[in-house]
């Protein structure tokens, strides 16, 4: 279970407030696949995925980028169960989708990088270790499941 | 030995060239020692680390990081022989230093964190790809002679 102060669940509540979820997806997601490129391998169905420009703008990364960071939202929403929260996403994740749970952290650490991207100077280093934490703390979630 | 394509070689020493390796170099330390607070044991003779701002104000903080960066500058002029470069340096971390390998990872993504931060725009997908096979190829050569 991942412990933030107070401060740090407002530090990170108030930055969240900031972004654009649906847009800081796409671009989280997006930028896996170019950084990290076998994360392609998991998304076979997503067509092109030629380039980094073309990552960057299919429209199925982007749609699945902004599911991906609304469901992170919610884990934002219940920061003291994020494992119950995501029981279910780490089962499927498992037993359908055969995700290594490597994959969850280096996702969580391109979206603090993006967050630094959009944030600039916002993105304190308080902030930053607040949300090394969360990010932590869901990739846990995620990979508590698995068996 | 890691191989850089001449692309990724061109965006490397392109961004890096726009680096101010005082600056960033104190910051991506700082934050280091402020997001994975554990980090702060291989510093005890810095003086004042007890809170973020006292952390990224230190002056001792800030000439480590630009001598850490500084060296940085010296990987980016020998991308074909990074553990030729950081031979004594790993020497040096294993045996006099103690740190585990897996500091140099976390503060190659530090880095990569400050880098978006400080670029915005200019740090597109692409740029973050070069820059994190990169650090984490830094990481890889000071390891190189762990014992």
């Amino acid at each position: 279970m991942v412990h933030l102060t107070d401060a740090e669940k407002g530090l990170v509540n108030g930055l969240w407030g900031k972004i654009n979820v649906d847009e800081v997806g796409g671009e989280t997601l997006g930028r896996l696949l170019v950084v990290y490129p076998w994360t392609q391998r998991f998304f076979d169905s997503f067509g092109n995925l030629s380039s980094a420009a073309a990552i960057m703008d299919n429209p199925k990364v982007k749609a699945h980028g902004k599911k991906v960071l609304n469901s992170f939202s919610d884990g934002l929403k219940h920061l003291d169960d994020l494992k119950g929260t995501f029981a279910q996403l780490s089962e499927l994740h498992c037993d359908k989708l055969h995700v290594d749970p490597e994959n969850f952290r280096l996702l969580g650490n391109v979206l603090v990088v993006v967050l630094g991207h959009h944030l600039g100077a916002e993105f304190t280093p308080q902030a930053q270790a607040a949300f090394q934490k969360v990010v932590a703390g869901v990739a846990n979630a995620l990979a508590h499941k698995y068996h | 030995m890691v191989h850089f394509t001449a692309e990724e070689k061109a965006i490397i020493t392109t961004l890096w060239s726009k680096v101010n390796v005082e600056e960033e170099g104190g910051e991506a330390l700082g934050r280091l020692l402020v997001v994975y607070p554990w980090t702060q044991r291989f510093f005890d003779t810095f003086g004042n680390l007890s809170s973020a701002s006292a952390i990224m104000g230190n002056p001792k903080v800030k000439a480590h990081g630009k001598k850490v960066l500084t060296s940085f500058g010296d990987a980016v002029k020998n991308l074909d022989d990074l553990k030729g470069t950081f031979g004594h340096l790993s020497e040096l971390h294993c045996d006099k230093l103690h740190v585990d390998p897996e500091n140099f990872r976390l503060l190659g993504n530090i880095l990569v964190v400050v880098l978006a931060k400080h670029f915005g725009k200019e740090f597109t997908p692409k740029v973050q790809a070069a820059w994190q096979k990169m650090t984490m190829s830094v990481a890889s050569a000071l390891a190189s002679k762990y014992h």
